[in-house]
């Protein structure tokens, strides 16, 4: 004879501590109570002391008169402009820097990446040599070494290094001419909207027709065609209404023309050339993820070398590549913070630097330095997110 | 491993008790300094003349001789001092939290600074101008030819705001260079980075002669600023506040009186009424601040007073060979002047 | 027709595919791209190396006490020899020095012990590493017990201070990152998006804005009339930053490890501490020491950014010795010393790092 077991114990009811459900409850109460009772006591403590010693709180001083210059600067700024205008200035230098970095980090990361799995055995230890040296190297060191070994051992404007009369690289920076639009130029940006527009169609079309009749266009060489030609076709035709603004030595400096300013250039140089050494490493473990066997089962059905690479094996390697290319974007992003340390005015360094000191509001300043890498980190994620679900394997 | 982990929580929070402990304060900066048997001291992290470590690791300067006043008064030892070298961005928080009894690291009394940070200015003991440094090569020989020039500056300091009036009231254009440290503006100085230093002429004089080739460089002279420097102490304890202010009287007291570290000692006994109170002879006037009798008379002996120790550290006996000028005594013309000691 | 009765003599391979000419056609010279490729590398590794090797060798001074010892047409290494105290202790008292030297021995014996694997009682020496060690490194180098003199931290400084920051910042780091680890998987939605909100905050701003927070802001946080150490401000905001990574790389490695061990685990009736602490953990554990080592790397290279608040780390002992007027114009040397240290810990770490991947990958290859 088989005993049916009970579904519920009878018996007296266990005690609430055993029951998982109430003590899941009960613990994450007691979560929120300590952190609760932790930012009060913080809060309460941050009050007692900005009161007992007098501090001035609120954000009232971001229309106040900053009263201090910034070297390098994206929109108008003088000493005159107020405090709401510095966080802008460091903010625009800070994505100036950032964009620039990712893009060079980007370009160089590829290319040593790649060169890392050459056949060839000199480039591909060269190439191993630049990461091994590159990454184990503090950054900030990196930066130092660029500024002031490197930069500062530069002539002197009066000595500059030049290029026929054009370009210009001293202690000062790099100074190169700058192109002055007269009228009629405006065509030019309108002929470039006219290309891209027509790129767009045409690969679209291509594929469509791809689609229909397996006939297909080197679309991406028309485009880059169109892209390049078109503007420059116009810019002949209308007697290419374009003067060089060169800089020259006048009094001190240089004037007219770009000025890239030696801090910029050094913490471009370190940031770009630090993160390729990781980004290097991540396209060549990408590249490495993809089975041998899918390469030789596309030359087996004879497509060109090129198209392997195109359609069967970067595809793939991207997925693998983007998730901690994207980290190591952010980290280059986060990274660009270390300008306060060689004077470049970003955010940290003009704002959470300069600002903070001269109106002692630690909190506020801080506060908003941080948020704005938060929101910036947050935007990043965000559309490496969305770029990597395009990119993804379609699992059925 | 939950063991474990209890355990390093534990074992870390020691340690951060054991390290934090010092900073565990009564009501008042007088106590806590006895019981601590130093006087915290935030100085400058290297200028010379003000505050700056020699080779062996002792502090000097005009700065630290001040935080050693206090501490003379205080202990009756000169040295029981603890010296923490602060940065221009930090040094008013560490002041505010307590991690400093006596801020002395040539700073600015300005407004903003005594009225809205939770601090109090007790005194000047260097009146200061800010000025430009120079190659002499550039051929400039007033303030008013630098338009268009690179300016090397310290970040977070007054001089960041006074040279951007200037150039502005002058009708000036220029491009400010930031440094985080007075060693950084110098090297980017010495590199070319920039044609004009600008500072506190007396900063100017300390940091030219760290220069590889100090003849080669010269001060401008245009004084485009007010600078009077001075120890801070935090708003809310006025006997710390009394103890700061009048070990710096009583230094200027001293030398307007002629007591030098040298003669004190046949000095107490003298008939001048002025002198006797300021050496404790004639009733206590360290009573009020909760100091011994002895406390002017154990400044004057262990630091000297303000004449030794402006030569000794900035003026002609020192490597800067700044002049007296307004800081000489009022009887003498210049500004520094304290008030009576009865 | 002939018929050969014995075998030919054995002849060598023919010298176009062994030997160094072949391996040099193979790898070097398969085709004109690659040739030219080749003769380019060589190119830019001479026009690299011979000022290199000239001025950090063959030119370079190496003997003396002051910049007049140094002819100036090499490195001047006389500067870093001079300095090299500095470099590695800071300013701790010169008669003091034994004391780092001791712990600096003592860190070098347990790490050796951890990493070589035949040597025996892993977990005893463990167990000494994460609780006794820092016990003892911080009687010995801060002081006041057994009659040791108290050395104030902020004569701290140079490499010492580099390992103390980042020796300290991961042992702190590790306890708070396995429970914010657990803590993302958990079931509860609070505890869950709690640990959320800490990790990607922390993740999300860079490492210097919190150091900033920790040397400005910390201080009114605090109850009035306390203060904390410099040192123990920065570590703190080391310690939250560098939890928030390691609780990631600890997520990776109990994601590795299959939900039937938990579920198992569960069976038998042990309660979620038991299941993780005996069950997930140790298996996880092994498998993240490689990703701890990663970050452990980072984070060496970070602790450099604390000299923008004013400690004087081994980085920032270089860059105050720099501006020192006896010494000036040999930032190079500075920076080439600093980062030839900073560069033997890390590329052996990473090695170390590289080795146990490879070794800790058999039991779970697929």
């Amino acid at each position: 004879m088989s005993v049916r077991p009970q579904a519920r114990p009878t018996g007296p009811k266990p005690p609430f501590w055993r029951d998982r459900a109430k003590r899941a409850l009960i613990f994450q109460v007691l979560l929120i109570a300590a952190v609760a009772a932790f930012l009060l006591y913080i809060i309460g403590n941050t009050q007692a002391n900005l009161a007992a010693r007098g501090i001035t709180t609120g954000f009232g001083f971001l229309e106040r008169t900053a009263g201090f210059g910034i070297g390098q600067s994206l929109i108008e700024y003088s000493s005159q402009s107020t405090y709401g205008r510095t966080f802008l200035v460091g903010l625009l230098n800070t994505l100036l820097v950032s964009a620039l970095g990712v893009l060079a980090a980007t370009i160089i990361g590829f290319t040593v990446g790649i060169a890392r799995l050459s056949p060839n055995w000199l480039i591909a230890r060269l190439a191993s040599g630049y990461i091994e040296i590159f990454r184990n190297i503090p950054l900030l060191l990196q930066i130092f070494f660029w500024y002031f070994a490197v930069l500062q051992a530069l002539p002197s404007p009066r000595d500059s290094l030049t290029l026929s009369e054009l370009v210009f690289l001293n202690v000062r920076g790099l100074f190169l001419p700058e192109p002055q639009f007269l009228s009629g130029f405006g065509l030019i940006p309108t002929a470039f909207a006219v290309a891209v527009v027509a790129s767009i169609a045409l690969v679209v079309w291509n594929k469509r027709r791809h689609e229909a009749t397996g006939k297909r266009l080197p679309a991406g060489w028309i485009s880059l065609a169109l892209l390049i030609g078109l503007p420059f076709a116009v810019l002949v035709v209308t007697g290419v209404p374009v003067t060089w603004e060169v800089p020259e030595l006048r009094g001190f400096n240089f004037r007219g023309g770009i000025t890239v300013i030696p801090e910029f250039l050094a913490l471009w140089l370190a940031l770009s050339i630090y993160t390729a050494s990781f980004i290097a490493e991540i396209v060549r473990s990408g590249i490495q993820a993809i089975p041998h066997g899918q390469t030789e089962a596309a030359q087996a059905l004879s497509l060109p070398q090129g198209l392997v690479l195109r359609l069967v094996v970067i595809p793939q390697a991207l997925r693998v590549i983007i998730p901690p290319l994207t980290s190591q974007y952010l980290n280059l992003i986060k990274n660009s913070s270390l300008a306060t340390a060689i004077g470049y005015p970003d955010l940290v360094s003009v704002f959470a630097g300069t600002t903070l000191n001269q109106t002692g509001q630690a909190i506020e300043v801080i506060s908003m330095t941080m948020a704005v890498y938060l929101i910036i980190s947050l935007l990043v994620s965000l559309f490496m997110n969305w770029f990597n679900a395009r990119v993804a394997l379609v699992e059925r | 491993m939950l063991y474990n982990k209890n355990k390093l929580v534990l074992m870390s929070a020691a340690a951060t008790l054991a390290l934090g402990a010092s900073g565990l304060a009564a009501a008042s900066t007088l106590e806590d300094t006895r019981d601590r048997g130093a006087v915290q001291c935030g100085v400058s992290d290297g200028l010379p003349g003000f505050s700056s470590p020699d080779d062996e690791g002792n502090w000097q300067g005009i700065d630290v001789d001040v935080c050693r006043a206090v501490a003379a008064a205080v202990f009756g030892d000169a040295e029981a001092v603890r010296y923490i070298s602060l940065n221009a961005v930090e040094r008013f928080t560490a002041l505010q939290s307590g991690e400093v009894d006596i801020l002395s690291r040539n700073t600015t009394w300005t407004t903003t600074r005594d009225t809205t940070l939770g601090l109090n200015f007790a005194g000047t003991n260097f009146y200061d101008g800010q000025g430009f440094l120079i190659n002499r090569d550039l051929g400039v020989s007033s303030a008013s030819e630098l338009d268009g020039a690179a300016v090397c500056v310290q970040s977070g300091t007054t001089t960041e705001l006074n040279l951007a009036d200037y150039f502005r009231a002058n009708g000036m254009e220029f491009d400010p260079i930031v440094f985080d440290t007075s060693e950084q503006t110098v090297g980017g100085f010495e590199a070319g980075r920039c044609d004009v230093l600008t500072s506190d002429t007396s900063q100017l004089a300390a940091l030219r002669i760290q220069l590889s080739d100090p003849a080669g460089a010269m001060i401008l002279p245009e004084v485009i600023s007010k600078e009077p420097l001075g120890p801070v102490v935090r708003q809310g304890d006025d006997q710390w506040y009394n103890i700061v202010k009048w070990s710096l009287f009583a230094m200027l007291n001293a030398e307007e009186y002629g007591i030098s570290s040298d003669n004190i000692d046949d000095l107490l006994d003298s008939e001048d009424p002025n002198v006797a109170r300021l050496l404790g002879q004639d009733g206590n006037y360290g009573e009020g601040m909760g100091l011994d009798a002895d406390w002017s008379y154990n400044i004057i002996s262990q630091v000297g007073n303000y004449a030794q120790v402006f030569d000794r550290n900035v003026g002609m006996d020192s490597p800067l060979e700044i002049e007296r000028g307004v800081n000489a005594l009022w009887i003498d013309g210049g500004l520094q002047y304290a008030p009576p000691v009865r | 027709m002939t018929i050969r009765h014995e075998m030919l003599p054995e002849r060598p391979a023919p010298s176009l595919t062994v030997g160094p000419i072949a391996w040099l056609r193979a790898n070097l010279f398969s085709g004109p791209v690659n040739s030219v490729f080749t003769l380019l590398g060589l190119y830019l590794l001479y026009i690299l190396l011979t000022p290199t090797i000239q001025w950090a060798f063959i030119n370079a001074d190496w003997i003396g006490t002051s910049r007049d010892d140094c002819s100036r047409e090499g490195a001047c290494w006389v500067f870093v020899n001079a300095r090299l105290p500095q470099f590695i202790y800071g300013l701790y008292p010169r008669a003091e020095l034994w004391r780092p030297n001791v712990v600096f021995a003592t860190f070098a014996v347990l790490i050796a012990w951890l990493a070589i694997p035949r040597l025996p009682f892993k977990r005893w020496v463990t167990l000494i590493a994460l609780i006794g060690f820092p016990l003892f490194a911080y009687a010995m180098l801060y002081g006041g017990y057994f009659g040791l003199p108290v050395v104030e931290t902020h004569r701290w400084g140079g490499l010492m201070l580099t390992l103390v920051l980042a020796v300290v910042g991961m042992v702190a780091a590790l306890p708070i990152g396995i429970l914010l680890a657990l803590g993302r998987r958990s079931q509860m939605p609070i505890v869950k998006s709690f640990c959320v909100v800490f990790i990607e905050f922390w993740r999300g701003v860079p490492l210097i804005t919190i150091l900033f927070m920790a040397s400005v802001m910390l201080p009114l946080f605090m109850p009035t009339g306390v203060s904390v150490d410099r040192l123990i401000r920065a570590l703190i905001g080391i310690t939250l930053f560098q939890s928030a990574y390691m609780a990631e790389v600890i997520r990776g490695g109990l994601q590795a490890i299959p939900k039937g061990q938990e579920e198992a685990a569960a069976a038998l009736g042990m309660s979620y501490w038991r299941r993780m602490g005996l069950i997930v953990l140790p298996q996880a554990l092994k498998m993240m020491i490689p990703g701890i080592v990663n970050t452990f790397i980072s984070l060496f290279k970070d602790t450099t950014l604390v000299m923008i608040i004013g400690l004087f780390d081994l980085l920032g002992i270089v860059q105050a010795a720099l501006s020192d007027s006896r010494w000036l114009g040999f930032a190079v040397e500075g920076y080439v010393f600093a980062a030839f240290l900073f560069w033997i810990f890390c590329f052996s770490m990473s090695r170390y790092s590289q080795y146990l991947e490879r070794k800790l990958h058999t039991g779970h290859k697929r």
